[in-house]
């Protein structure tokens, strides 16, 4: 059953009322006995309608119609097949009918629902189902077809989604691979200094995670380290890493910090002290770092740039450094990849109407992360821009460079708790009046809520009202030597001038500033705004539209760390599922390339946006990947030999469609 | 030599005859050659947009025809008067972003016998051309007396570097073109928080006490900054913080000296030319003593007002570099 | 179900309702596109403003008046003559509101309306318009004269100060200039008064 033959094969037609969806507009009786009498010449040997062809009842229809009428083809006339296409064709597979022969047209989306008028709904209906009907006679029986899948997997971001999603994998019994392009993994939480709702110290709940991911066996931690090329498919990814040099040798060293201690040349530490504090040349990027190993940058250390120096190497008591290291490619193969690769921060100097850049007090989140932060420039304390002065008035202002179309469309989900975060740590090291300017309150998480609540109870002050501007223009004696930040308090109707010592810009979440390189490199897509794109937004967020990558954490969007927890987790959840079925079924929609055909003229090989399609170069064609091809046709189309053809989409079936479209009903 | 459209403006014949004459002084020496439209009539200021949207919009358009019809095509009108550039940018850009509006301002101005096509010329501001098209390096090698020991507040105004939807000038907030002309002709630039902060505009005829207070605010902080002189680019700006000074004086009982010329003045000062020639004389606040501190010597900046603490680095200058690359 | 099919569904039950009738009128009066219903009324208009100090309504409470209908509140209020058009709102807007233009049109309405009684700012804007629309030049001195005469004389003399110095230095005419083909201007004019946009 199911092969094509000279002679029209035997096809079944089912038209669904939908309940009254379809059968509202289109006359579906009417169109059910047409297609018999009609398209009988055409192979159709039994037309039915049903009110629900899609539930159980409806199914076995067909399965029953399989097998009495020795169907060939089956034709449902009902919704779109992204929503039941695999339910028709399970139905056809359990009667025994290779369920490629079955194909649905959509007489709800593409008529029923955009359609008023009952006479031209019925003839358009008819119109698709004729196309469907002339085009399912090239419809070939295909099968899926298995691919192994290799058990390692590799997470790309060592932040807390990647280390939990690591942690995961490991503790099942599976090997991971733990790239991160930082000399330790911690990610942006290693820079906080308390966690919002519960004020968790964020390196202590952070550490032990980092240590085990450490420790752990099954992990292969390749820190200061950056994916450079990904070729393969879902089971049977090749990876290259390219691990920088580190010029310190792993094997030797015991972290003992001699080298940092006596290296002369101070940097500005952009990264972890987000330039707020000071690294040396040779550094780890802070105390609990993991691997323990330093780095040497080599862009700033004297040695590298003028030849002088090397005290880092006199002083060290192992002799692990090493200026002659390379870097070193590492190439492996993983089955499966999770990208976690985290977000960037807003630059504030976008917003001159803040003054950050030009006025000294007013300091980004981050910044403020680190004046609070034991561990910081500032030892915990809070302080103005000299590093001395306790500020006494504080005014933390939401929203900066988020919920605004002159920058970020979107809300970055997290300043507003973090902002009533900082409110709290500022009224308990300093006692300093704070105010907080905010368009609304989004506190909407467990125990979110409750914690507004308590900083309410502390007094910090609240003012409705996105800041017009932060000056240090004064009009009044009053506001001279102070930031002056000038507001509509929205509650009163009245314009406002706050004087304040310190400002802090609560800055909004952006993509990583290569995020669009990141995906091509993995062959996924990025949203209009820059972030990782899922498969499905509500249904399948930690999946991308390329089997066997997918996403976790704040690279696909801003997020605390509870939901960045739970991704990684759930990330780490579908791999094992994967790994554990050790084959993976793959879908044989694809495109194929007729070698006999194929001229080597490389047209095609540019327009894959999967990155699929590769030249082989002694034979001088071109081939399509048939593991990754998601059958999207582009290259179909663009062969100007027709050497490439599409199963499902073949030259012959869309002519074969377009006759039937335009058949004389 | 560039050859550009020149809208003067009501202003320049009148209030802002200083702006005129320092033009026509330079402009020969920046090799710019202004053709005048033909007829061109006042781009209604801030009234008459106020009033009724297609003839306020009809009345700016007729001038733009003009342009687009006296001369080639896609050729640039420089307007000295922010307001002026304001106007005509806008009808500009409204007429393209809401067809409905160019269709119904072109259907007016039929009545007259012109049409404008949205985008059928350029419309730039003085200062961009000069410093864009003309190049601060140009205008430094020009500078034959140098005016050190002048410590300027740059006062850009409102209507130029916003709302900018051609997207020309740096910054809606801190634009630094104005500061960097008035560096290359070697004045002490000021720090000047307030430079793009509203002088009141018509409000010193109809609601004085607001312009009063808004003049008070731009004139107390440019003298507590130690400036001698404050420099701008609009008739307006010009007019309200010179003739008005003596007014808002009297209503906050304050004593304030503040004289306020345009730049054009200063870079023909700059350019050689004696204080008469390049326009001096004609404010109501008399610039005579602020000019008596250009002297010949090339003296180092004194630190503006407010320092920058020691201690926590500040962000640097340029955008940070991207980690790793 | 496609929006004209509901519409036609519901009906006549489905009418503008009164608030929206005023926001779409300012909408549709306003040069350019006005994204008047997108504002999520933040402040950042009334923060900016310069003169929000002197005003009845900060620029963001006109707005939510706009939206409940208030016409006769928002036409008698000050608001929309306190404007300087600095434009620091529109560029500080995160929803893009081109509140500067959206002040124009009030002016323009509440002169029409014939509401706004407190100020001598209508009847400046009318002047000026009056020789804008005589000669297609302004004419400072002719204005200034007439609107201080008309509402301030007693500063006059405070002014005579100043008026003299404009005058000697020769930054104001005595008599006002004319373009020549004043009359094409004001066939356009006519024209463009007798026009309305309705979408």
């Amino acid at each position: 059953m199911g092969e094509y033959s000279s002679i029209n094969p035997r096809i079944g037609v089912y038209v669904c009322h939908c309940g009254t969806n379809i059968s509202s507009t289109v006359d579906v009786e009417n169109v059910r006995d047409w297609a018999i009498q009609h398209l009988s010449k055409n192979g159709v040997v039994v037309s039915r309608d049903y009110k629900f062809m899609c539930s159980s009842l409806g199914q076995e229809i067909i399965e029953k119609d399989i097998k009495e009428y020795g169907l060939e083809r089956v034709v449902v006339a009902a919704c779109s097949p992204h929503l039941h296409e695999k339910t028709f064709r399970t139905a056809s597979e359990k009667a025994g009918l290779n369920p490629y022969l079955t194909e649905m047209t959509s007489i709800r989306e593409q008529v029923s629902w955009v359609h008023t008028d009952k006479k031209v709904a019925t003839e358009k209906a008819k119109y698709l189902i004729a196309g469907t009907v002339e085009r399912i006679k090239y419809n070939e029986s295909l099968e899926k077809f298995n691919v192994p899948i290799d058990p390692n997997t590799l997470v790309v971001g060592g932040g807390i989604a990647g280390i939990q999603a690591a942690l995961e994998i490991a503790n099942a019994g599976f090997h991971v691979y733990l790239v991160e392009r930082e000399p330790s993994i911690g990610g942006h939480m290693s820079q906080f200094d308390k966690t919002f709702p519960t004020l968790d110290c964020s390196a202590c709940i952070l550490t032990p995670r980092m240590v085990e991911a450490g420790t752990n066996p099954n992990i292969t931690l390749l820190t200061w380290s950056e994916v450079v090329n990904v070729t393969g498919f879902v089971g049977n990814f090749n990876v290259s890493i390219k691990k920088k040099a580190r010029y310190i040798n792993e094997n030797l060293c015991t972290g003992c910090g001699i080298c940092w201690e006596k290296c002369p040349k101070k940097v500005i530490d952009e990264i972890f002290e987000a330039g707020l504090g000071y690294r040396k040349a040779v550094y780890t990027p802070f105390a609990q770092s993991v691997p323990k190993y330093p780095v040497i940058d080599h862009e700033n250390c004297t040695f590298f740039q003028k030849g002088t120096c090397k005290a880092c190497e006199k002083f060290c008591p192992t002799g692990s450094i090493d200026f002659e290291q390379e870097d070193e490619v590492l190439n492996i193969t993983v089955g499966n990849v999770i990208l976690a690769t985290g977000y960037d921060l807003f630059d504030a100097r976008k917003v001159s109407n803040y003054g950050y850049g030009r006025l000294p007090n007013v300091f980004t989140s981050m910044e403020f992360e680190r004046l609070s932060n034991a561990s910081g420039p500032t030892g915990g304390e809070i302080t103005l821009r000299d590093g001395k002065t306790r500020p006494k008035t504080v005014g933390i202002i939401h929203c900066v460079g988020s919920r605004d179309k002159n920058f970020n469309n979107y809300c970055s989900t997290i300043c507003c708790m973090q902002s009533l975060k900082f409110s709290h740590l500022v009224k308990e090291r300093t006692g300093a009046d704070v105010y907080e300017f905010y368009i609304d309150m989004r506190t909407a998480a467990k125990s979110y809520d409750e914690f507004y609540q308590r900083v309410l109870e502390e007094g910090t002050l609240f003012v409705r009202g996105k800041v017009a501007e932060v000056s240090d223009a004064a009009r009044e004696p009053h506001e001279i030597g102070k930031l002056i930040i000038q507001v509509e308090d929205t509650l009163i109707g009245k314009q406002r001038r706050i004087p304040v010592d310190m400002v802090v810009l609560s800055i909004g979440m952006e993509p990583r500033y290569d995020a669009k390189e990141i995906g091509k490199l993995f062959g996924i897509s990025c949203s209009s705004d820059g972030w990782f794109m899922e498969r499905h937004p509500k249904l399948d967020p930690i999946s991308t539209m390329t089997e066997g990558i997918y996403i976790a954490g704040s690279a696909t969007g801003p997020k605390d760390i509870p939901a960045s927890v739970s991704q990684g987790a759930a990330a780490a959840a579908r791999v094992l599922d994967k790994i554990l079925q050790k084959e993976v079924e793959l879908e044989p929609i694809r495109a194929s390339v007729d070698e006999t055909i194929c001229s080597g003229c490389r047209l095609c090989n540019n327009l894959c946006p999967f990155n699929v399609i590769f030249f082989i170069e002694d034979l001088s064609i071109t081939r399509v990947n048939p593991a990754l091809c998601q059958g999207c046709g582009t290259c179909v189309a663009a062969c100007p030999a027709g050497a490439i053809s599409g199963t499902g989409f073949s030259n012959q079936q869309i002519f074969a469609q377009i006759d039937g479209l335009l058949m004389d009903i | 030599m560039n050859e550009y459209i020149l809208y003067p403006g009501c202003s320049m014949e009148g209030s802002a005859k200083a702006y005129n004459d320092s033009l026509n002084m330079i402009k020969g020496i920046l090799g710019i050659k202004l053709n005048e439209i033909d007829d061109w009539n006042c781009c209604g200021a801030t009234e008459y947009v106020g009033l009724n949207l297609i003839p306020a919009y009809s009345l700016i358009a007729r001038n733009l025809a003009l342009a687009a019809s006296q001369f080639p095509a896609n050729s640039t009108v420089v307007a000295p008067c922010s307001a002026c550039y304001l106007n005509l940018e806008k009808a500009d850009y409204y007429m393209a972003e809401r067809p409905s509006l160019g269709t119904k301002v072109n259907e007016a101005l039929d009545a007259g016998g012109l049409h404008y096509t949205p985008g059928s010329v350029q419309i730039r501001h003085l200062l961009d051309v000069i410093i864009n098209d003309v190049g601060l390096d140009a205008i430094k090698n020009k500078v034959k007396k140098p005016l050190s020991g002048l410590r300027v507040a740059p006062y850009l105004g409102c209507m130029v570097p916003r709302p900018d939807y051609q997207r020309r000038w740096s910054d809606f907030e801190q634009p630094t073109e104005l500061d960097d002309v008035l560096k290359a002709l070697g004045a002490d630039v000021i720090e000047f928080p307030l430079k793009t902060s509203c002088c009141g505009g018509h409000m010193t005829q109809i609601g004085p006490e607001t312009a009063y207070e808004l003049i008070r605010r731009l004139v107390s902080t440019a003298l507590e900054h130690k400036a001698h002189i404050m420099v701008t680019v609009c008739p307006m700006c010009q007019m309200n913080l010179d003739a008005y000074q003596s007014e808002a004086n009297r209503y906050f009982g304050t004593n304030y000296h503040m004289p306020i010329v345009f730049f054009t003045q200063l870079m023909a000062l700059a350019f050689g030319k004696n204080p008469s020639e390049s326009g001096f004389g004609m404010e109501l606040t008399s610039a005579k003593d602020a000019l008596a501190h250009i002297s010949s010597e090339v003296l180092p900046n004194t630190p503006n007002v407010q320092n920058k603490s020691e201690g926590l680095p500040m962000p640097s200058a340029r955008l940070r570099k991207k980690p790793g690359k | 179900m496609t929006s004209s099919a509901v519409t036609e569904q519901l009906g006549a039950g489905l009418r503008k309702h009164e608030d929206l009738t005023l926001l779409h009128e300012v909408s549709i009066a306003t040069a350019g596109v006005s994204h008047l219903e997108m504002c999520i009324q933040c402040g950042s208009c009334g923060g900016s403003c310069p003169s929000a100090a002197d005003m009845d309504h900060t620029p963001r409470m006109i707005f939510a008046m706009l939206r409940a209908g208030m016409r006769d509140d928002i036409l008698r209020s000050n608001t929309p003559w306190v404007c300087v058009s600095c434009y620091h709102c529109v560029v500080r807007c995160p929803q893009l509101v081109h509140i500067p233009d959206v002040m124009y049109t009030l002016k323009g309405m509440a002169i029409s309306a014939n509401l706004f009684k407190d100020s001598n700012a209508p009847d400046f804007a009318q002047s000026f318009v009056g020789f804008v629309e005589n000669f297609g030049r302004s004419f400072e001195f002719g204005l200034a004269s007439r609107h201080y005469l008309k509402h301030y004389p007693l500063r006059l003399p405070g002014m005579a100060n100043m008026g003299l110095g404009m005058l000697t230095s020769n930054r104001m005419n005595m008599l006002p200039k004319r373009i020549k083909n004043i009359e094409q201007l004001k066939l356009i004019l006519s024209k463009a008064k007798t026009l309305e946009l309705t979408s």
